[in-house]
């Protein structure tokens, strides 16, 4: 015991430097031959940085009225002006920003009740089982998209908290079911029945074993969720059930609609959310494309395997077979 | 050409993010037509990496680098992806270090072997079936068994039924790695019974991979030893087993009983196997030997012929020159 507590101290104090090298290196052998997860990861910074520092990077107020109606991108309005007058530039900044926050915060909801429910009903089976799995189904055959209009024209003219909250409870069940089968199939094996043995409890269970396990399909009905919630706040807002005073991707293509901007010819209202929406879709795509090499270690590629394609190339060179 | 198959400077490397581990190094050996070479070594010495070698079923990051394995005067390491499938399971066969794993649970084990019999041969199902059932029925099994699914047989049925797919298209060689590890004795003695009166029968070779010495003693025709990717003894089985010359070898032999003669004090070898990645200068058992030399932390041995059929890689053993 002493040993072991030993080791740990010697191995600590050089630890910051080496961490942060350690770190840089695990970042290196991710974006590595992953050309996927470079540019989703450009992209995504590229479109967050411009969210975060929205204050910093727009140049006017994006909610008054700075300019004459429609005016085409010029110097002092990169990227033109609004029927309203207002510069799109700052707008689809600040835009960001909420959109991000609406689609993230929603995200996190949705993944954190599909990783509650079905790592439990796929753990401890039985009447949990039975139960969850029935709510389950019911929300999952809700059609989506017409509960989320019937709500928010419900409940009139709704902020963007509201709209998060029910992107967050209507689109977890799918991940709910994938979590649900996969903790069912690991419960199975024997390192959950030898951990069992060894007297550990139920939540190191969940928590250390099994769930380390679903990192990929968590992480990538994470993203999954992300950009169904970007979508849907944008479909809302277009449709007009959000709230059209705030500023966001889905409030701008609204205005945009409203003030006919592509039959006067001002398609740069209505292009710059678009492209945005779009380009931060993708890199959400990408991502999700590239992650499951990170989570799963049997998958993991690195540096060292462009040193096998050398070696085995040379070998076959050696063989005659190239 | 009077050997099955032949194995000439064979190397595998792992290519591994901390360096290229070499895990068969320089290995060169032969089977002939109905012979049993036997392969023993401890965990982690590259047994298994040979016999994957040999069908050429390694997948990145391992690469067979150096070295030919010539089969009837062919070389396998050059064939192409359709010569390769022909050459699988017709000529070469394997059983696998798992074999209970090696069924698909949810497919009957009539399935499995017809599946074997089809992919390689133009026969009906009918024909197919027939067969199947006569393969099962050489293994010891009953053929109405041809229905039921690898969890409703036990484990040495599973193994026997691995082995029938082996025979399957009576190939010439079986490479089995450590096919009876998962079982105990009366079923493990039960098989290999079995297996030699089908060899005798057949007249295929066997490539037999275990850390059973005391069984490799009793089956093998010939038996290498390999120690850290290195063959460092290849002779008779008796020659090997009675009079071992490599130290390794030696200290093998002492580390387990024997069921006559009188109890003696047992020796296992001290120390761990090297690590691959820091192979030392010289020879890679050095540090565990206890009679290492000068010359062993400077020079690699390499197997020298020290009677007629017995090689061993060793500064310690003369090499004699006429034989």
């Amino acid at each position: 015991m002493e040993k072991i507590m030993n080791n740990d101290l010697v191995l600590e104090p050089s630890s910051p430097l080496k961490k942060l090298k350690s770190l840089l290196k695990q970042c290196y052998a991710f974006f590595y031959g992953n050309p996927p997860a470079i540019i989703g990861g450009l992209l995504l910074s590229i479109v967050l940085a411009g969210a975060l520092f929205a204050p910093a990077l727009a140049t006017h107020n994006p909610e008054k009225r700075v300019a004459r109606p429609h005016v085409a991108p010029n110097a002092e309005h990169i990227m033109g002006s609004t029927r309203s007058g207002r510069d799109v530039y700052s707008q689809v900044l600040h835009g960001g920003r909420k959109s991000l926050s609406v689609a993230i915060s929603a995200g996190v909801i949705a993944m954190t009740l599909a990783v509650l429910v079905g790592v439990s009903s796929g753990y401890f089976g039985g009447k949990i089982d039975e139960r969850l799995n029935f709510l389950t189904n019911v929300f999952l055959v809700f059609p989506q998209l017409p509960l989320l209009i019937v709500l928010a024209a419900f409940l009139g003219q709704v902020g963007s908290l509201v709209i998060t909250i029910l992107l967050g409870v209507t689109s977890w069940p799918w991940g709910a079911r994938v979590i649900r089968a996969q903790t069912m199939a690991i419960r199975s094996k024997e390192f959950i029945i030898s951990a069992e043995v060894m007297g550990e409890s139920k939540w190191r269970i969940i928590l250390v074993e099994i769930l380390p396990n679903l990192v990929s399909i968590v992480f990538g009905g994470f993203l999954g969720a992300v950009l169904y919630a970007m979508g849907a706040e944008a479909g809302l807002g277009i449709l007009g059930l959000g709230d059209a005073t705030e500023v966001s991707w889905g409030s701008m293509l609204y205005w945009a609609q409203t003030s006919s901007a592509l039959y006067t010819g001002a398609w740069w209202e209505m292009m710059v959310p678009a492209i945005a929406l779009a380009i931060t879709g993708g890199a959400l795509a990408l991502i999700n494309m590239s992650i499951d090499q990170v989570s799963n270690p049997k998958l993991r590629t690195g540096p060292h395997m462009k040193l096998w394609r050398q070696l085995k190339k040379q070998a076959d060179i050696r063989r005659g077979l190239r | 050409m009077s050997n099955l198959l032949e194995i000439n400077n064979l190397c595998v490397d792992y290519v591994s993010p901390n360096g290229v581990a070499r895990a068969v190094n320089n290995v060169s050996l032969s089977i002939a037509p109905g012979e049993t070479l036997g392969i023993a070594g401890e965990s982690g010495c590259g047994k298994s990496t040979l016999a994957f070698a040999i069908s050429r079923l390694h997948k990145a990051p391992a690469l067979i680098s150096e070295g030919e394995i010539i089969y009837n005067g062919q070389d396998v390491l050059k064939m192409n992806n359709k010569q390769l499938r022909d050459f699988r399971w017709n000529d070469v066969s394997v059983v696998f270090q798992s074999a209970m794993n090696s069924l698909n649970p949810v497919i009957t084990i009539g399935e499995q072997l017809t599946d074997v019999i089809m992919a390689h041969k133009k026969v009906s199902q009918k024909q197919a079936d027939e067969r199947a059932i006569e393969l099962l029925n050489i293994v010891g099994i009953h053929g109405d068994r041809l229905g039921s699914f690898p969890h409703q047989l036990s484990g040495g049925m599973r193994q026997r039924v691995v082995i029938a797919i082996a025979l399957a298209l009576e190939p010439k060689l079986i490479i089995m790695d450590e096919p009876t590890t998962a079982l105990d004795v009366v079923v493990e003695r039960e098989i290999l019974n079995e297996l030699y009166d089908l060899k005798t029968k057949f007249g295929f070779s066997i490539l037999f991979i275990s850390h059973d010495l005391s069984l490799m003693g009793e089956i093998a025709d010939r038996i290498g030893v390999m120690y850290a990717g290195n063959l460092i003894e290849l002779g008779e089985a008796k020659e090997v087993f009675g009079k071992p010359q490599h130290p390794y070898t030696k200290g093998l032999i002492a580390s387990f009983p024997t069921i006559h003669g009188p109890k003696e004090r047992l020796y296992g070898i001290p120390g761990n196997p090297v690590n691959l990645l820091e192979i030392p200068q010289g020879c890679n058992f050095q540090a565990r030997c206890g009679r290492c030399q000068d010359s062993c932390h400077q020079f690699e041995p390499s197997l020298k012929l020290t009677q007629k059929g017995h090689q061993v890689s060793c500064h310690l053993v003369e090499e004699v020159a006429a034989c």
